[in-house]
């Protein structure tokens, strides 16, 4: 897999998952979703959750957006691509470019 | 009061290793009396409950203990991200796969350097080998690979090498950070801290690195705070998002607060005689420091103060016998003058070359199914999580 750049991320077929070190949870004890890695945990709402949920290196941003509008009422594709932009350049995501593929997670 | 995060266990402080740089006390007789499996289950339950998402399992060598098996599945049934900070050495295929089938998220592999003599010279035992069959391993059974190399004056002109082994290594991550001076390795200091030359090298080719290897491998780099303008900051502050616990129970707000406990007469906050949430919410070690009414000018009126909290209360201890006061590692500490002398004696061209590096004594665990000999010193002088653990703020 080739990752890339947060900068990349206008890419039409960038198809972006989780970290192979980085795992979604929900705390029942603290009420809030989290990402977690080795040293970094980052707290995120429920959308972030949902958007997590979608993000499995077939789907691109538009099919990730997309999907959640029909979930929530306002969802800009312009936050979704910002979101992942944003952990992939904390190295929480990765980006496949390109064809969907068959990962091996 | 925010609820903790993480949790640091250090299951034991026996380890195959003896490194100078080690972060555990220089009293580790003191710690012979770990606690048993079931406390152990016990206290990440407890953990889980009081919010802790995130579980360090460190020592000494964690695979020293013959239940971390069991430990580690106990976490993964509770929810908790588990990370194994390892010296690589006790981590056989079949020891391995159990490790992965209970649930192991992580695992940070120790190496001291980038060749075998430097490596082993540096470990106090042969290890080198080893630690590269270990590698191999976390990679064919699918975790993410994360190195961590402890920086000091005796290895840190090896970076370039330490990075190319890492990408042989097809390392995820490697995390070059240089010593904490706390436990043995604030008995080392002099040996241990590096010259400025020899920081602008390394930095130049971590520069160089990160350019040439993008976003294939990433690398996280820490300078020794003797060299920087303020301090860390700690733990992000005293009892804030994580603590410790140490082998024989006690609870530390940060990893290196063994001895600071003692000298300030508190009442020892022991998971075996308190539950966890009774230590993070009411414990006088807990509260000592908490929060910023403890301290002193010139942090009581800095507006970093929300920033680094005054640096780390054990490195103002260790170094002033006072641990309210300010890290003398910020160039505002009235204390300043012992991390400047420091680092003149480190830069001092007609310093002799001889180093005289203390290795890490040898404990052996003499409690319960303890398998042949086994000793120490370890990986953990890099679980300064306080440095990258965040909430939110990315």
């Amino acid at each position: 897999m080739r990752l890339t750049k947060a900068m990349e991320l206008t890419d039409e077929d960038a198809r972006p998952r989780l970290a192979p070190h980085v795992r979604l949870t929900y705390s029942a004890a603290r009420k809030e979703y989290a990402l977690l890695s080795p040293e970094t945990i980052w707290v995120i709402n429920a959308t972030g959750a949902a958007i997590v949920e979608l993000c499995d290196a077939q789907r691109t941003i538009a099919e990730i957006s997309a999907e959640l509008r029909d979930r929530y009422d306002q969802v800009a594709e312009s936050d979704v691509r910002s979101f992942v932009a944003n952990l992939v350049t904390k190295h929480g995501m990765e980006v496949n470019h390109g064809k969907a593929l068959r990962t091996a997670r | 009061m925010e609820k903790p995060y993480g949790l640091l266990a250090e299951l034991t402080y026996a380890c195959p290793l003896q490194c100078a740089y080690c972060s555990n006390p220089l009293e580790l007789d003191a710690y012979r009396d770990e606690l048993s499996t079931e406390d152990w289950q016990r206290v990440f339950a407890e953990a889980a409950e009081l919010g802790v998402l995130q579980l360090h399992l460190s020592g000494g060598e964690p695979l020293q203990r013959h239940d971390i098996v069991e430990l580690v599945q106990c976490a993964t049934d509770l929810g908790l991200y588990t990370n194994l900070i390892t010296s690589g050495l006790g981590l056989s295929t079949r020891r391995a796969e159990q490790l992965l089938a209970a649930g192991l998220d992580h695992i940070q592999l120790s190496i001291q350097a980038d060749e075998a003599a430097l490596n082993d010279q540096i470990a106090g035992t042969t290890s080198f080998e080893r630690k590269q069959v270990a590698a191999q391993l976390v990679k064919q059974l699918g975790w993410p690979l994360t190195l961590n190399v402890v920086l000091h004056r005796q290895n840190i002109d090896r970076i370039g090498g330490i990075l190319d082994m890492a990408v042989a290594m097809d390392a995820d991550r490697v995390e070059l950070a240089n010593t904490q001076y706390a436990g043995w390795a604030g008995h080392n200091r002099d040996e241990l801290l590096p010259t400025r030359d020899q920081l602008e090298r390394a930095e130049a080719v971590v520069r160089a690195a990160r350019e040439r290897l993008g976003d294939t491998m990433e690398i996280i780099y820490v300078i020794p705070d003797y060299y920087s303008k303020y301090p860390k900051p700690c733990m992000d502050g005293w009892a804030s998002r994580q603590f410790t616990v140490v082998p024989n129970g006690e609870a530390l707000p940060c990893p290196a607060a063994h001895e600071l406990g003692r000298a300030l007469d508190l009442p020892p906050a022991n998971v075996r005689e308190h539950s966890l949430e009774w230590i993070w919410e009411s414990a006088p070690l807990f509260q000592q420091y908490r929060g910023d009414a403890w301290m002193p000018d010139p942090c009581r009126s800095c507006d970093r103060k929300e920033i680094d909290f005054g640096g780390c209360r054990c490195q103002a201890f260790a170094l002033t016998g006072d641990a309210a006061r300010t890290d003398p590692v910020c160039h505002l500490s009235p204390d300043h003058g012992i991390v400047e002398d420091a680092v003149a004696a480190a830069n001092d061209p007609l310093r002799p070359q001889e180093s005289s590096l203390t290795p890490r004594s040898k404990l052996i665990r003499t409690k319960k199914r303890t398998t042949a000999s086994t000793r120490g010193m370890s990986a953990t002088t890099l679980v300064q999580f306080s440095e990258t653990i965040l909430k939110g703020r990315q």
